[in-house]
């Protein structure tokens, strides 16, 4: 049924083909993206330099997207930073759905919990996400695993919140009644019964995610807070080409277009998923 | 309000060990800073010192975080209202009018606009229109900041490229919400008593219509701070507004914790505060909340 909406076709289409990108980076002409070489700095698109390799060899290279300051290939380091960045939107998805599920079912299902949780989600949504990213980043230095965790605690308040918006008008319903008259453990209930009712809103909620992750990852990177400079993002590209952007404004932009068609890709295959599983939710925006 | 108190301010004694040299020297330093006394006693400090309006000292500028964020407000404080002032003023007719020619190519550019909007990222945009506006045209100065105080025309020219950057995205969500909620309002029945009346389409949605779906308009304004925050700290790096947002970057590269502290307890204050005017302004944007 998802698959006939043409927002899940072209949203989804699109990160299929960035998918393969990244994983197909070694075959598609690229060099490895923290190879530099003096010779070949500040090369406009398309323009053919050199490349020193590891072992000292000098390879002849053409820069599809130009080079940056330091001599190294933007077309490389673009589509190898398609890894790190869909990598980053993933795993900072399923973190704060995780997360955000487990605090939701409890805070929906076992009543005395449901104060205190709901006053702590409301205390870090307070603070704005961009600003939570950037205080856990400052306390643990930008690595891999810092960045996604950093990302994903601001999202942990929505989906408990989602969760447990679902959770109490679940638990109303006849089977869940039947299932405690039955007997069953609290714990069986929440996962067995409540749980796989939620499905479809978290996957739409997960989608969003991902693509604010995509983002936030870029911002943390491109403000120099991020992942550490020699792993190629497209925010650590950005960052690196932006001080001379007035003369070279293409180490800006391949990474710039990457990152927008990427986010609006999730946010389509998001709008899509919303419209055909959720018809509720589709009602109220 | 406590929680988020209680959040913010992390644990700067690890980290403060992990970067400097010898044990000799963070002791000191450690000593120095206060941070010798476990965390609970420093977390009591830290409060009662908030509570009475000091915010402590940076470490790296070494002046009250509490004078820095003070020095660094009015950049912040004029691009955030003139992203606000634009914000408004377009998304909300923007907004009105494709709910009133529903379904309209004006209605499908404006959802198809908000998407983009969403997607493209703050300092994507903010290059864009720099190399387009400032480098390719030439109209406006490609970065920096002019205190008002010293020229206003320069002042302003310095802020419409920044405000202009930062208000697609909230523009991108305002009018999406007013286009729902004039939406919804235009489906009522006293809509089609005012039409009945024989009053001219103009006055039905900007007399009848629009003041009906103010709450959601409000409401989402407030949400929007959020938005608008973390794009000021982005937004001013680009174009080197020496603001908050540059501020909040600075503290972070220079692991000066007061400071940090002191910045997003600041930017969460303001949210809170804008939020909770918002929540007021309902009493007389709905006469039928009360509280």
């Amino acid at each position: 049924m998802a698959l006939r909406n043409w927002s899940v076709r072209i949203g989804g289409g699109v990160l299929v083909c960035l998918l393969l990108l990244a994983l197909a980076a070694p075959w598609l002409g690229t060099v490895d993206p923290t190879l530099f070489d003096a010779a070949s700095r500040d090369l406009r698109p398309g323009e053919a330099g050199e490349i020193t390799t590891l072992d000292g060899e000098t390879l002849k290279h053409v820069f599809l997207m130009g080079s940056d300051s330091f001599g190294r290939d933007i077309y490389s380091r673009v589509l190898y930073g398609t890894r790190v960045s869909l990598m980053v939107g993933l795993a900072a998805a399923l973190l704060a759905l995780s997360f955000g599920v487990v605090a939701g079912l409890a805070a929906g299902y076992l009543r005395w919990l449901d104060g205190l949780l709901m006053r702590v989600m409301d205390g870090v949504m307070a603070v704005p996400a961009v600003l939570i990213a950037i205080a856990v980043v400052a306390l643990w230095r930008g690595s891999l695993a810092t960045v996604i965790v950093a990302i994903a605690i601001p999202e942990i308040p929505r989906v408990t919140r989602l969760v447990r918006a679902l959770v109490l008008t679940i638990r109303e319903e006849p089977y869940v009644e039947a299932a405690v008259s039955l007997g069953t453990p609290p714990g069986k209930i929440m996962f067995g019964h409540i749980l796989p009712n939620t499905v479809a809103p978290l996957l739409v909620q997960g989608t969003y995610i991902c693509a604010f992750a995509i983002l936030l990852e870029a911002i943390l990177s491109f403000l120099g807070v991020g992942l550490p400079p020699d792993i190629p993002t497209w925010g650590n590209i950005m960052a690196e080409g932006r001080v001379q952007f007035v003369a070279y404004p293409h180490n800006v932009f391949f990474p710039g277009i990457f990152l927008a068609v990427t986010v609006l890709a999730v946010n389509m295959l998001g709008d899509g998923l919303r419209d055909t599983l959720d018809p509720r939710m589709a009602k109220r925006v | 309000m406590f929680l988020l108190l209680r959040l913010t301010p992390g644990d700067p004694a690890a980290i403060l060990a992990g970067d400097a040299a010898t044990g000799e020297q963070i002791a000191k330093i450690r000593a120095e800073l206060g941070l010798d006394r476990p965390l609970v006693v420093q977390f009591g400090i830290w409060i009662a010192k908030v509570l009475s309006g000091d915010l402590g000292q940076s470490f790296y500028f070494r002046i009250d975080v509490a004078t820095l964020i003070a020095q660094r407000l009015e950049p912040t404080f004029a691009l955030a209202t003139l992203t606000i002032l634009i914000a408004v003023l377009v998304s909300v007719p923007l907004g009105a009018l494709s709910a009133w020619r529903f379904g309209g190519w004006l209605d499908r550019a404006l959802m198809g606009f908000s998407v983009l909007g969403f997607s493209v990222p703050v300092f994507v945009l903010a290059y864009l229109l720099i190399w387009l506006v400032s480098l390719k045209l030439g109209w406006l100065p490609v970065q920096g900041y002019v205190r008002i105080a010293d020229d206003p025309l320069l002042f302003l020219k310095h802020l419409i490229l920044p405000s202009l950057t930062l208000s697609v995205i909230y523009i991108a969500l305002i009018a999406r919400v007013t286009r729902a909620s004039v939406l919804e309002a235009l489906g009522e029945d006293y809509i089609r008593t005012a039409r009945a009346k024989g009053l001219s389409e103009l006055r039905v949605l900007v007399r009848h219509a629009l003041p009906n779906a103010a709450v959601p308009i409000a409401t989402v304004i407030g949400i929007g701070v959020a938005i608008l925050i973390g794009g000021v700290v982005v937004t001013e790096s680009v174009y080197a507004i020496p603001g908050l947002g540059r501020l909040t970057v600075d503290a972070v590269l220079a692991r000066d914790f007061p400071t940090i502290q002191g910045v997003i307890l600041f930017f969460s204050a303001i949210y809170v505060l804008i939020n909770l005017l918002i929540d007021i302004s309902y009493v007389f944007l709905d006469p039928r909340i009360r509280y």
